[in-house]
C-alpha cells in the first residue's frame, strides 16, 4: 500500500485504449517523474489522477481512498499547469487564495496561508500584481504558489517548465528539488524532457504507446533499461547500439563486431548468464552509453573491464565540459565522450576505452534487454 | 533617380491622399444630411417648413415641437407624447438584452468547456436562429404568447426577443470562449469552483469585449423592431418604434413634420448613445470573436 497508488489503471476513448494497465505505488515523499515522447499517455494518466479524466477500469487511491468518480477539488490534490492557467481577471494573490476561498477558508486563515507561500517563493511583492503583469518565471512562481497554500496529498505537475526558456528552466528546476527536498511533498509530475526526469524525480515512469516501460529509480533507469525504446530515450546523447555476434567459449561470452577499416573487435562481457549465452552465434545489440566508451586517460579507473579499440575519428564536438567525438563501429555511428582537452581530430586514428561493465545487450527483435 | 522616385511617390502619395480625405469628406456631409435636415426643421415652427427651404437654418428656433412629440401628441387614444411608449421600450429592452446575454453567455460556455454528445448539432440548430426570417415565426409566436397569457404584454415582446436573440449571443460567446484557455476551467475545478463560480468568477469577468458587441447587437435589433412591436403589443403596450409609426401615419389633422422629427430623433437616440459609448469595443470584440474558434 503506498501513498497514491494506480492499480491497474486504463483508459479508452471508445474502442481505442490509450493507457493499457498501469500499476504504480508512489510512496509518501517521492517525487515521480511520468516521462515519455508526445501521445504516450503520460498526461491523460496525470488527468485521471487529478480527476479531470475518468478511469476506463482500474483504481486509483489516494491515502488508501479511492478515488474513482471522486470530483478533483475532493481529491485534495494540486496541479501546476503547462501554461500555468493563472485567472487573468484576479490579483496573484486572489490567484493563490482563490482554492481556499472556494473550501470555505474563512479570510484571515486564508491570508496567513497566502503570506506564508508568498515569502517561501519570494513572490511578495508580486501580491498585488495582475497575472498579465508577470514574467514567465514570476507566473510559474506563482503558480505554485496557488499549488502549495492548499497543503494537498499529492502535487501533480504537468510540464511546468516547457513554457520557459532555456536557463531559466535549468533555475526553476533546482528550484522545484529544493522545495520538494525541504517539504517533503509527494510529487507527481509530468515532462518529456528526460533531463528534467533525471535531474528531478527519485523514481521514474518511463511511458510509450500508453505502455509504462520501465519504472525505476533514475539511476536503474540509466544504467539499467530494460529495453531498447528506455535505452535510447533517455541520455543524451543517446546510447550507442552496435549490432555484435555473439560468440561464447567455455564460461566466457564475446560480443565480435568490426573497426572501421573493418578490422575484427571482440569485447569480451562480462558476468555473462544463461540466457544470454543461449543467444550463442546470433547477433544482438550492445548499448553503450557515450560516457562508457571514452579516451584512454578518461576511463573509469575503478572498471577491470577496459577494453582499448583503435578506430578512426570522423567528427569531433567540443561542447566545453566533454569533447563529444564520433567513429565508428560495426558499421554505425557511436558517439564517445571524451575528456575536453582529449586529443584527437578528425581523420585521424584515435584510441577508444571501451567500458564493458557499463554495457548492455538487447535482443534486436523484441528489443528487450538479455539479462 | 532612386532619390526622385521616392521624391515622386511621396508627392503622389500626399496627392492620393489628399484626393481620397475630400471624397471621405463628401460622403460623410452627404450621409450627415439627413441628420442635418431632421434636426434643423425639428427646432422650426411648422409654418416656416410648409413655406419651403427645408435645408434652411430656422429663422426662430423652437424646442416645442420636441415637447409636444415626447409629452402631448395623439399617439393613442390620450394626448400623451412618446414618452409612455419611450418607457415602453426601455422596459422591453433592459430585460430582453440582459437575459439573452446572459443566457448566450452560459450557452457559449457550456458549448465550449462541458462539451456533451451532439454539442455541435445543438449548437448548429441554435444557429438556425439566425436565419430564420421574423415573418415566419409570427403565428407560431402569437400561438405560443396567447397560451403563455403574454399576448399584447411588454414581458411578451422580452419573451420575443429573448427567444430569437439567443441564436446570435451564443455564436458570439461560443466563439469567444473557445478560444478561452480550458485549463483556467480545469484548475478552477481543481480549486473547489463550481459550474456557475466558475462561469461567474474566471469566465464571464473575461467576456467584456464580447459582452459589448453581444449588448449593442441585441440593443441595436431590439430597440429599432417594428414587426414583433406591432405584430404583439398593440395599444398602450406598444414600443417606440410602433408609437413612432402611428404618430407619423396619423391621417387626420394637419401633419405636424416637425414634431414628426423631432419624434424620429427621440427614436434613434438610444441606439446612437450606445453605440457611441461602447462602439470603439463592438469592432475589437466583433475580430476576437471571429478570428478564433
Amino acid at each position: 500500500m503506498g501513498f497514491l497508488d494506480i492499480r491497474n489503471a486504463t483508459k479508452s476513448y471508445g474502442a481505442v485504449e490509450v493507457l493499457h494497465n498501469v500499476d504504480i505505488n508512489v510512496e509518501e515523499g517521492e517525487f515521480l517523474v511520468l516521462v515519455g515522447p508526445s501521445g504516450c499517455g503520460k498526461s491523460t494518466l496525470l488527468n485521471m489522477i487529478a480527476g479531470l479524466e475518468d478511469i476506463t477500469s482500474g483504481d486509483i487511491a489516494i491515502r488508501d481512498r479511492v478515488v474513482n468518480g471522486v470530483h478533483p477539488s475532493k481529491r485534495n490534490i494540486a496541479m501546476v499547469f503547462q501554461s500555468y492557467a493563472l485567472y487573468p481577471n484576479m490579483t496573484v494573490g486572489q490567484n493563490i487564495t482563490f482554492g481556499l476561498e472556494m473550501h470555505g477558508v474563512p479570510k484571515p486563515e486564508r491570508e496567513k496561508a497566502m503570506a506564508e507561500v508568498a515569502k517561501l517563493l519570494q513572490i511578495e511583492e508580486l501580491l498585488g500584481r495582475k497575472p498579465g503583469q508577470l514574467s514567465g518565471g514570476q507566473r510559474q512562481r506563482v503558480a505554485m504558489g496557488r499549488a502549495l497554500v492548499r497543503k494537498p496529498d499529492v502535487f501533480l505537475f504537468d510540464e511546468p517548465l516547457s513554457n520557459l526558456d532555456a536557463k531559466l528552466r535549468v533555475d526553476m528546476r533546482t528550484e522545484i528539488k529544493k522545495l520538494h527536498q525541504t517539504l517533503g511533498t509527494t510529487i507527481v509530475y509530468v515532462t518529456h524532457d528526460q533531463i528534467e526526469a533525471m535531474t528531478l524525480s527519485t523514481r521514474i515512469a518511463v511511458m510509450n504507446d500508453g505502455y509504462v516501460q520501465q519504472l525505476g529509480s533514475p539511476k536503474e533507469i540509466y544504467d539499467n533499461p530494460a529495453n531498447l525504446f528506455v535505452a535510447t530515450f533517455m541520455g543524451s546523447p543517446s546510447m550507442n547500439l552496435i549490432q555484435v555476434k555473439l560468440r561464447v567459449e567455455a564460461e566466457a561470452a564475446f560480443a565480435d563486431t568490426t573497426d572501421d577499416q573493418g578490422g575484427k573487435v571482440s569485447l569480451p562481457v562480462c558476468g555473462a548468464s544463461a540466457a544470454l549465452k543461449s543467444y550463442k552465434g546470433q547477433t544482438v545489440t550492445l548499448g553503450l552509453r557515450p560516457e562508457a566508451l571514452t579516451d584512454v586517460e578518461g576511463a573509469d579507473h575503478r572498471s577491470d573491464h577496459v577494453e582499448k579499440v583503435q578506430s578512426m575519428v570522423t567528427v569531433t564536438e567540443p561542447a566545453g565540459s566533454d569533447t563529444f567525438v564520433t567513429t565508428t563501429f560495426g558499421g554505425t555511428n557511436c558517439v564517445a565522450r571524451m575528456r575536453a582537452d582529449a586529443d584527437v581530430h578528425p581523420g585521424q586514428r584515435a584510441e577508444f576505452a571501451f567500458n564493458m561493465e557499463k554495457a548492455v545487450l538487447f535482443d534486436p527483435k523484441s528489443g528487450k534487454r538479455i539479462v | 533617380m532612386a532619390a526622385a522616385t521616392q521624391g515622386t511617390a511621396i508627392r503622389t502619395g500626399r496627392v492620393a491622399r489628399t484626393f481620397i480625405y475630400l471624397v471621405l469628406l463628401l460622403f460623410a456631409l452627404f450621409y450627415m444630411l439627413p441628420l442635418y435636415v431632421m434636426l434643423v426643421n425639428s427646432v422650426k415652427p411648422l409654418s416656416e417648413i410648409t413655406g419651403g427651404g427645408m435645408m434652411n437654418l430656422p429663422e426662430i428656433w423652437t424646442v416645442e415641437p420636441w415637447r409636444k412629440a415626447w409629452s402631448e401628441a395623439q399617439i393613442g387614444v390620450q394626448p400623451t407624447g412618446l414618452k409612455p411608449y419611450f418607457w415602453n421600450s426601455i422596459k422591453m429592452v433592459v430585460p430582453a438584452v440582459a437575459m439573452s446575454t446572459i443566457l448566450g453567455a452560459l450557452n457559449g460556455y457550456v458549448l465550449t468547456k462541458w462539451r456533451f454528445r451532439g454539442d455541435t448539432i445543438l449548437f448548429g440548430l441554435m444557429l438556425f436562429a439566425c436565419f430564420i426570417p421574423f415573418q415566419i415565426v409570427l403565428i407560431p409566436m402569437a400561438r405560443v404568447l396567447g397560451v403563455l397569457g403574454l399576448a399584447g404584454s411588454t414581458w411578451g415582446l422580452v419573451l420575443v426577443h429573448l427567444v430569437y436573440g439567443i441564436g446570435f449571443t451564443t455564436l458570439y460567446f461560443r466563439n469567444y470562449y473557445a478560444a478561452f484557455p480550458t485549463e483556467l476551467v480545469r484548475a478552477a475545478q481543481i480549486d473547489g469552483a463550481g459550474f456557475f463560480q466558475i462561469f461567474w468568477r474566471i469566465l464571464l469577468p473575461s467576456s467584456g469585449p464580447i459582452a459589448v458587441v453581444s449588448i449593442i447587437w441585441q440593443f441595436t435589433n431590439i430597440w429599432n423592431d417594428f414587426l414583433f412591436g406591432a405584430s404583439f403589443a398593440a395599444g398602450n403596450g406598444a414600443p417606440m418604434t410602433v408609437a413612432l409609426n402611428n404618430l407619423v401615419q396619423s391621417s387626420t389633422g394637419v401633419k405636424e413634420y416637425n414634431v414628426h422629427f423631432a419624434g424620429a430623433i427621440l427614436a434613434a437616440t438610444p441606439t446612437l448613445l450606445v453605440y457611441i459609448v461602447a462602439g470603439r469595443y463592438f469592432v475589437r470584440g466583433l475580430m476576437a470573436g471571429s478570428v478564433k474558434g
